[in-house]
């Protein structure tokens, strides 16, 4: 059901918010349920007719949306939690509300209003659904009792949606109360609630069906969001919208407090519109969502029904402060819930007194995402479940959960889509300054540009606090961890670079006496210039003479604007031979490629295109403009044994050196190994053509590996320069060799305590070498062509602490994975790379980096080893105070990489960063950033599976989560009602984020990730930025369909949920490593034949690579993003074509992170309820 | 003894024997008595421009100690067609292929004009001949060209089917593929790492346990010679080869200043050996060293790469102060043993200014049958010429090279075998005639020789058993056979039979004859041996001890004081170098290297030899001295005046530039035929180089005695060492006291 619905909804709104909304909205669910439930759209129509006149009543609804906005914002969906029901609901609503503001016009419309119109009206008709229809207009009214309670959270929209808290809230209480007796019946809440209710309501009986509809009231809800169509004549709410809009000014006014206010406002009006009837809506609502499909007639019936639960609902709410919600109708219901409901009620009660407190969240408003779950929870998780313990802080562990989520309406959750909408709306085109200390950055979904007035871009360093605790117990008790995301060599955008540099002459870069900190824009130059003070550690050192200036009367050096160390947050030094190894000016690096030439890598085709790649790719190594490449090449070819080549410029054909003694590897020759393709390009060229026919009839299986990256080494060695490997490998070292590895893949281990071995390194022979890497400069690259096991782990090991990558094309086949390898080895080998690196982070006295998180090496606690360091590396860097920040000189960050250039120049990178202190928790969690308190979550849990066993590690990963939305629940959040889940507005995504990180495949086992797949991706992880550990955990999902051929804006994308699908549409996920393309079995001919050029879905071949070049506008610029994507990414992105329930739709649908996992992970729904269980655990 | 003489020189033309002794002394006590062991010279490969080889088995006696082979002394009834062996009295029948002999119709092994004989057999498939070059790289630009010269040069000596590999070495050690085509292909092995020869195989691909060849290449199991890619046919590979040959570089490890440059002799010899070992076991084979220094790493090193640290010398080693010298020596030895046994040979060409480890090395080559040649460069005609001389081909136009032959001596009852002395390894073959007291390599009746040429002599001792109470009837005849198996360079299996037959007689009432048929010369050299021998084993002056003793009442000056025995002057790779050669050459050259032959031009008469003596140095002569390993031209005090003056361009003094190129012409002689080439030096009185000569002369005339001889004639020669004349009145002293 709400699939359909979803779709349709979520496109036309805001998905988001209509989600808010929706939650808020039971009473929407009611409407956009009705759209998509025959008795729903009866009800719909009714709304919406009803609408049109309401909108006067519905602009409270409007403003409930609003008011949901405000809810969300001040967290008031706990009074949306007191819908309970609408756990769903609820959140909907708070979550809807603010996430689209604009988006609400039409969903509010069509959810809430109908939602809570419905109920409303439903309520008093609660035995005929068909009356729900009629009762849409009572329902707004209901609805506005929601919104006013979301309407607090609204207050900060985001905040609100964030509220889940409306969700459950909502739905909880109203229905939950109703519910909760079927709920405990099951979800079946239908059947519950024909038998609690069946006694007062005989129609019902019928609806027992329904009862599902108590699910569906929640999902009503939803089918709202979904119910576009039936919204479109909603649509006429638009006018309500306005009302959101106002309360997007809400959003914008501080979440908090001013969504408090906010709430309030709006609240008031949805009162107007009936809360009951909202509380009533839910439950067709929720009705629907379970039956949805199956029995939409019979759920509107049902729903009826259940809107007579909602009464009862109701009647537990208008106990409440809800009453008016559910109230009214529900009173019987609740009656008759009692019985089932108890159970419900033991979640739900408390659920729904939560949200009844959900009004009270309102004035909590400040914290934006505040969800009704108590009461939402409840009654949808727990009471329509036995579940409902899950939800019933107590009760819930059991299942319930699961249930309860179904009842949950994903739409009135927060929704990622719409707060990277809301950024990109509030920032993208605005220049970025970054003058200001501690101003969080637009997100890396916000495209934007810098101005960098003295702190690095965020290009280079984001934090996932900007707003530092001033002490160690406000940090701790905060749980917040205080990270650096640093991107040391990241490229700047054209416009934004490249840095410039300085060059202190002879005596180096100048730097503080004590703490070594160099030059940078926080210097206090004191004395009339003749010293400056460190601002790191205060201590006063000489202005050397060369360097001395005159200060103006604000104490600044007069030249401070022309001297970019005094005036930018980033720049480079010239490093002086003191800062060289050996006190030698380095040489430039060498490249050297070892191939793989055993009998799968031959048959694979693998050595055949490296070859022919080679040719061309060598004439594009990286140099620096106006030089000539002075990198110089070396080839080796290995299976058993190694063959080294020489291939000086003075033969007339290469000769190959063939090293059998691999138990002790050396390098067999120094002249003629390393080249410069320029002298040697003949001879070159000869051996590229000649490795793949020399090797053409192998039947030599067995691969030697560690004497590999040994050989390499040695070589670079010999030469004395710094370096990278690239080497291109396809099986498990067997021969007998050093770093000889045995196939160690046990299924039978994975979720035990051993599991962690597996993702140790087989043996300590890698890591030593890895050591020597390093101290020589050796940075390795891995290609991997894998057929079966290869221990990516161990193989991995050496990337993985040289600063290398390690690419893996398991099963490569030429044809068809020859582009994705190329492009990817391309851009590999023309990267702008820094050599034999050591990076330092300095910071002010009070924290200091204590943990990092990266590829590379460390032989002592501070300084970071890199062998090589690109520029999509990234580190992470976790900060603990071991003193008192001041707040008024804020948490200073100096980061300075010491690196050889690609043309063998010795220079030093610095980027600054100012950031804010506080000593108010309230601050830390409104400068959080959680994009990259993610990115901090996921490097910090993969790197934990090497000690722990994967199930420790999320638990305790869920448990730091809580512990910080429960400080802040408890610190800086409105008084609410503990049923309520309230969320710092800008952490309102954490759960959803860190839901997909927990069901990624490194910590969650099972499906059909392999070990290795596993273990390349833990790799992969723990080097990414924010912007791609963003897209890796929560993939960008766009409808083509809604594409539009002529302008440059892409369509908005939808949430990761296969709800969101719509049969007749095609959609592109892309995750940053893959992209697929989503058929679906009802796209229309037309968009078919746009696009393959086939005119049947079943002509589409599922195994394209890639898409016909076709001439007509939606191809073309099909095209254009598919490259766009690709070109945005550090690794080119595969296309694959996934047919709707074709057999690579399961693949597929492990990228629909919303939604429950194959392997075993939660659903988003789910998940909230479970963090809200764990928050009230840790509260109570 | 006129008749002695013939019959000494007529046996040695014959059958390449020379006996010290040749009536033998009946009994064991009046063997001992004779001071000189019954013991002879035998050149196994003597050459016989007269002797066609026969092409069949020679036939055995039955018995299966004995298997002696059927020869002309041997009784035989040719009506019963059996024949009695003459060292087991076994009788034994005739094949039945010798159903037709008879009186007059004899099968060539029973005629006395054969009493040696060879023999061609059948024995599996022809197996080519075997030459892999290991090639040090760490030379000077110059020497490495002329190397490479002389290496290309020398494919086209090679018999068109032998097979030929290459291995380079330098810092590390290179062994090159020959059969492949565009890439040239190497396998690299470091010059530090001891390798079994599996590990060797295994590295090069040659042993695998599945059945693909390495690379692809199949493997026809039936045929293991196309298997290996490091050794091909010469015809085939001779381009490749020569090309090969031609872009070896120097080793490009840079030599820091005050370092050698590593050279991993050792590794390399291993490798070699390894190779052909797994390759071809049993099959003929020479493994060429060229190197132009000291192994200065891995197993094997002899000095350090540190020049301060000097290569030892003979004061080193007596002071037990070189550190690497048992090790090398030891590990060599180890090498040359495998080598031995699977009957390949290893030559060592040393070219260096300095020593090259030959001292260590040369087991390698003694044990096996190889040459050592020693040079001051690769860029010299002793060194090119002495190497294309190794190609040289007889009169049949064959090389005069044989391999791995083994040499097996039978004794008649009354003789045992001691040992052997020469370029041979035991092969530990017990039997009835091998005698409990060992001289030289004894405790075996079997010797292998893997490499041979027509010169190549032993030295073999025997042992009379029989005792003194048990006489041996008149007329009683003492028998030695020698059987020689091995691959003629041709690479057909021959075997090679001599016997040879000696009065016995009766030391108390014959000792007049025994006496008379004492071989001077023979005995000179074959005590020689013995002390070489003795020399290589024991300490230097205990050796000198021993000879005194021995030789007491022999003729020995020259030996005391050659290089054999003497290391003084000499580097320890010289002596090394010199006693190879003593130990294998044949009598003739033997005593040349005991004894140079001095001869002298004037213009008063024909050459004439004169004494080896400082009174033979005159003004108005020219010398002309043969020490085998040197050849010196000495042009006298007047002469070279009068050279000087340019004489001899003049035409009335056409008889002067006819004495002048007198000792050219006769020195050019010896240079063409003797192997290896001796050092040629042209010097006059007062040259430096004259040193050659008066090491050499008998130092009659000494700064001690210039004036006591009061003569005009000869030149003074300032050293203490003893003249023959003090040594003689030594001797005589000594003889007439101990002769009690």
């Amino acid at each position: 059901m709400n699939v359909n619905q979803q779709p349709h909804i979520a496109t036309p709104y805001g998905q988001p918010p209509l989600q808010g909304y929706q939650v808020y909205g039971q009473p929407g669910y009611g409407g956009p349920h009705a759209t998509p439930y025959g008795p729903y759209n009866g009800h719909n129509a009714a709304y919406q007719q009803d609408a049109p006149p309401q909108p006067p009543g519905y602009p409270p609804y409007s403003s409930f949306p609003s008011k949901t906005f405000a809810a969300g914002l001040s967290s008031d969906l706990s009074s949306s939690s007191s819908f309970g029901l609408g756990p769903g609901r609820v959140p909907p609503s708070s979550g809807t509300p603010p996430v689209s503001a604009p988006g609400y016009d039409q969903y509010p419309q069509g959810e809430v209003q109908n939602g809570p119109a419905l109920i409303a009206s439903q309520p008093p008709r609660p035995p005929a659904s068909q009356a729900y229809a009629q009762v849409p207009v009572t329902l707004p009214a209901t609805q506005p009792l929601y919104h006013q309670q979301y309407q607090a959270p609204p207050t900060s929209t985001q905040q609100v949606t964030n509220q889940m808290a409306g969700m459950q809230i909502g739905t909880a209480p109203s229905q939950a109360g109703p519910y909760a007796p079927p709920t405990s019946s099951h979800l079946p809440s239908s059947t519950a609630f024909p038998t609690p209710g069946n006694p007062s309501y005989t129609s019902q009986a019928v609806p027992p069906s329904q009862p599902p509809p108590n699910v569906g009231v929640q999902q009503g809800p939803h089918p709202p969001t979904y119910g576009g169509p039936p919204h479109v004549p909603q649509q006429p709410f638009p006018g309500s919208a306005l009302p959101p809009v106002s309360q997007q000014s809400f959003p914008t006014a501080p979440t908090p407090s001013t969504q408090a206010s906010l709430g309030a406002p709006p609240l008031p009006q949805p009162y107007g519109g009936g809360p009951p009837v909202s509380a009533h809506s839910q439950f067709p609502g929720s009705l629907p969502p379970h039956q949805a499909a199956v029995s939409q007639p019979s759920p509107y019936r049902s729903a009826p029904p259940p809107t007579g639960f909602t009464p009862s609902g109701g009647a537990p709410a208008p106990a409440r402060p809800t009453p008016g919600m559910h109230g009214p109708p529900f009173p019987p219901q609740s009656v008759s819930a009692p019985p089932g409901p108890q159970p419900n009620h033991i979640g739900a009660p408390p659920m729904q007194l939560g949200v009844p407190a959900g009004p009270p969240t309102g004035p909590l408003p400040q914290q934006n995402g505040a969800f009704g779950q108590m009461r939402g929870p409840q009654p949808g998780y727990g009471a329509p479940y036995p579940g409902q313990p899950n939800f019933g802080s107590q009760p819930q562990a059991p299942a319930p959960a699961p249930p309860a989520q179904k009842r949950l309406d994903p739409n009135s959750i927060p929704s990622p889509i719409q707060v990277i909408e809301d950024d990109k709306a509030s920032k993208s085109g605005e220049v970025f300054m970054t003058g200001v200390r501690g101003q969080a950055p637009p997100l890396v979904t916000t495209p934007f540009q810098v101005k960098d007035q003295g702190n690095a871009s965020p290009h280079f360093i984001r934090c996932t606090a900007y707003n530092m605790p001033c002490t160690s117990d406000m940090a701790k008790q905060s749980q917040v961890p205080l990270a650096a995301i640093i991107k040391p060599l990241a490229t700047l955008p054209e416009n934004e670079g490249p840095l410039p540099i300085v060059d202190h002459g002879e005596s180096g870069p100048i730097r503080c006496n004590r703490c070594k900190a160099y030059m940078c824009p926080y210097m206090q130059f004191i004395e009339g210039g003749r010293r400056f003070q460190c601002a790191f550690c205060s201590c006063v050192t000489e202005v050397p003479p060369h360097y001395f200036q005159h200060l103006d009367h604000t104490g600044k050096r007069v030249d401070c604007y022309e001297r970019p160390e005094l005036s930018l947050g980033s720049y480079e030094f010239l490093a002086t031979v003191e800062y060289c190894k050996n006190n030698q000016l380095p040489q430039p690096p060498a490249f050297i490629f070892l191939i793989d030439v055993s009998y799968n890598a031959v048959r694979s085709g693998m050595v055949a295109v490296v070859c022919e790649e080679l040719r061309t790719l060598l004439d594009t190594l990286p140099s620096e403009p106006g030089t000539d490449c002075p990198i110089r090449v070396g080839f080796v070819t290995y299976n058993k044994v190694l063959h080294f080549y020489n291939v000086k410029s003075s033969l007339a054909q290469p000769q190959m050196l063939v090293v059998s003694d691999v138990a002790d590897m050396f390098v067999p020759l120094l002249d003629g190994f390393l080249v410069t393709v320029g002298e040697s390009r003949t001879v070159i060229n000869s051996l590229l053509q000649q490795i793949p026919e020399m090797f053409a009839d192998t039947r030599e299986t067995e691969t030697v590996f560690g004497p590999v990256i040994q050989a390499g080494l040695e070589a670079l060695k010999a030469a004395d320069c710094a370096g990278r490997l690239f080497i291109f490998h396809s099986t498990l070292p067997i021969a007998e060799a050093p770093g000889k590895l045995k196939n160690r893949e046990d299924k039978k281990l994975v979720g035990t305590d051993k599991e962690k071995s597996l993702f140790q390194p087989q043996v300590s022979f890698y890591g030593n070498l890895a050591k020597e890497c390093v101290a020589q400069g050796c940075c390795v690259d891995l290609f991997l062509f894998p057929n079966q096991y290869v221990d990516v782990t161990t193989l991995g090991a050496v990337p993985c602490s040289t600063g290398g990558s390690v690419y893996k094309y398991a099963h490569f086949q030429a044809q068809t994975d020859r582009d994705r390898f190329l492009n990817d080895l391309r851009r590999d080998v023309k990267k702008q790379m820094g050599f034999d690196a050591i990076m330092r982070v300095r910071t002010s006295t009070g924290i200091r980096a204590t943990d990092f998180f990266g590829s590379f090496y460390m032989s002592n606690t501070t300084d970071v080893e890199l062998a090589g360091l690109d520029c999509d590396k990234t580190i992470t860097v976790e900060f603990r105070h071991d003193d008192k920040l001041c707040e008024d000189t804020g948490a200073l960050l100096q980061c300075a990489v010491l690196y050889t250039s690609c043309r063998g120049q010795r220079r030093l990178r610095i980027h600054n960063l100012a950031v804010n202190c506080c000593s108010q928790l309230a601050e830390l969690y409104r400068h959080c950033e959680t994009d990259a308190l993610v990115n901090f979550f996921a490097k910090y849990a993969y790197r934990s599976v090497l000690s722990s066993p994967t199930k420790t590690v999320r638990d305790s990963l869920v448990n730091q989560c809580a512990q910080i939305l429960a400080c802040y629940r408890k610190n800086c959040a409105s008084p609410s009602s503990a049923g309520q889940l309230i969320l710092p507005e800008c952490m309102k995504l954490l759960p959803v984020y860190l839901n997909c990180v927990l069901k990624s495949e490194v910590l969650q086992p099972g499906g059909d990730a392999s070990l290795d797949d596993r273990a390349y991706l833990r790799q992969l992880v723990s080097c990414m930025d924010v912007a791609e550990s963003h897209a890796f955990f929560y993939p960008r999902l766009l409808p083509l369909h809604k594409l539009d051929v002529e302008g440059r804006a892409l369509p908005t994308a939808v949430r990761d949920s296969e709800e969101r699908l719509s049969r007749d549409g095609l959609y592109l996920l892309e995750n940053g490593l893959s992209l697929f393309l989503w058929v679906g079995v009802a796209a229309p001919p037309d968009l078919l034949r746009s696009v393959f050029d086939v005119s049947a879905f079943s002509e589409i071949n599922p195994n394209m690579t890639s898409l016909p070049t076709l001439d007509n506008p939606f191809s073309k610029r099909l095209h254009e993003i598919i490259e766009m994507f690709r070109e945005q990414r550090s690794r080119y992105m595969k296309l694959m074509v996934v047919k709707q329930e074709d057999r690579l739709e399961p693949l597929f649908k492990h990228f629909l992170v919303e939604d429950k996992s194959s392997n075993g992970g939660a659903s988003y729904v789910d998940f909230l309820c479970h963090m809200h269980k764990e928050i009230r655990q840790l509260l109570s | 003894m006129a008749t002695y003489q013939e019959f000494i020189q007529q046996n040695e033309d014959r059958d390449g024997v020379r006996f010290s002794w040749n009536l033998w002394p009946s009994s064991r006590l009046e063997a001992t008595r004779l001071v000189v062991p019954v013991s002879c010279l035998f050149t196994p490969l003597k050459e016989r421009l007269d002797l066609p080889p026969v092409q069949y088995e020679p036939v055995l006696c039955g018995r299966a100690t004995c298997r002696a082979v059927l020869n002309p002394l041997c009784q035989v009834d040719f009506r019963a067609k059996i024949w009695a062996c003459n060292f087991c009295f076994q009788r034994n029948p005739f094949p039945p292929t010798y159903a037709g002999i008879s009186d007059v119709n004899q099968p060539a092994e029973l005629m006395p004009q054969f009493s040696t004989i060879e023999y061609i057999v059948q024995r599996g498939p022809p197996t080519p001949l075997i030459f892999l070059y290991v090639v040090d790289i760490c030379l000077e630009e110059e020497d490495l060209q002329a190397l490479k010269e002389s290496l290309q040069m020398s494919l086209s000596l090679l018999p068109p089917n032998a097979l030929v590999g290459l291995i380079t070495f330098g810092r590390m050690v290179q062994v090159h593929e020959l059969s492949c085509e565009g890439i040239a292909k190497s396998y690299v092995f470091r010059g530090t790492k001891d390798l079994s020869a599996k590990q060797i195989q295994e590295m090069l691909g040659l042993i695998k346990p599945t059945v693909a060849g390495p690379q692809g290449h199949p493997v026809a199991p039936q045929d293991a010679h196309t298997s290996c890619r490091f050794l091909q046919p010469v015809q085939k590979v001779d381009m490749n080869l020569t090309d090969l040959l031609g872009e070896l570089q120097r080793d490009p490890w840079p030599v820091a200043q005050g370092k050698r440059p590593l050279r991993s002799t050792g590794i390399a010899l291993s490798i070699a050996v390894g190779l052909l070992e797994g390759t071809f076991p049993n099959t003929g084979a020479r493994v060429m060293l060229f190197t132009g220094g000291p192994p200065t790493q891995g197993p094997g090193m002899v000095v350090g790469d540190e020049l301060k640290t000097p290569i030892r010398s003979w004061h080193d080693i007596q002071k037990d102060n070189a550190r690497h010298l048992k090790k090398a020596t030891k590990y060599y030895e180890a090498l040359a043993n495998r080598a031995a046994v699977n009957g390949h040979c290893i030559d060592i060409y040393a070219c260096s200014l300095d020593q090259t480890g030959l001292l260590e090395m040369k087991c390698c080559s003694n044990l096996t049958g190889g040459h050592i040649v020693m040079g001051d460069s690769f860029n010299t005609s002793l060194f090119k010429q002495t190497f294309q001389r190794v190609f040289s081909k007889d009169f049949n136009n064959e090389f005069r090279m044989a391999f791995g032959a083994t040499m097996e001596v039978k004794t008649s009852r009354e003789l045992k075998v001691s040992g052997a002395i020469g370029p041979c390894v035991s092969l530990n073959s017990k039997g009835p005639c091998v005698s409990e007291n060992e001289m030289g390599i004894g405790g075996t009746s079997q010797w292998k020789i893997c490499g041979m040429n027509p010169s190549t002599t032993l030295a073999l001792y025997f042992e009379v058993v029989n005792q003194h109470n048990a006489p041996i009837p008149q007329g009683g005849r003492g028998a030695i056979q020698f059987v020689t198996q091995y691959q003629h360079s041709n690479t057909q299996r021959r075997i090679r039979v001599t016997t040879i037959a000696r009065n016995w007689a009766d030391a108390q009432s014959q000792i007049q004859h025994i006496e008379a048929s004492f071989d001077q010369e023979a005995s000179a050299v074959l005590m020689a041996r013995l002390g070489v021998f003795r020399a290589e084993s024991e300490e230097g002056p205990d050796v000198l001890r021993w000879l005194d003793r021995q030789l007491i009442r022999l003729f020995m000056f020259h030996l005391r004081r050659s290089p054999f025995l003497q290391v003084f002057n000499n580097s320890p790779d010289e002596s090394s170098y010199y006693r190879h050669h003593f130990i294998r050459q044949d009598l003739t050259q033997s005593l040349i290297m005991v004894q140079p032959i001095l001869y002298s031009y004037s213009f008063y008469g024909p050459p004439e030899p004169v004494l080896l003596d400082s009174s033979s140095i005159l003004a108005d002569r020219i010398l002309l001295m043969d020490t085998f390993f040197q050849l010196v031209i000495y042009h006298g005090e007047t002469i070279a005046q009068w050279r000087k003056a340019g004489y001899q361009d003049m035409p009335e003094y056409e008889n002067f530039k006819q004495l002048l190129h007198a000792p050219l012409d006769d020195a050019q002689e010896i240079l063409q035929t003797r192997f290896p080439m001796p050092r040629y030096i042209d010097t006059e009185h007062g040259g430096s180089q004259a040193r050659f000569l008066l090491s050499k002369v008998n130092p009659s005339q000494t700064h001690n005695n210039l004036y006591a001889w009061g003569q005009e004639s000869g030149a003074p020669i300032l050293t203490d060492d003893v003249s023959l004349q003090v040594f003689m009145d030594h001797l005589k002293k000594l003889a007439v006291s101990s002769a009690a």
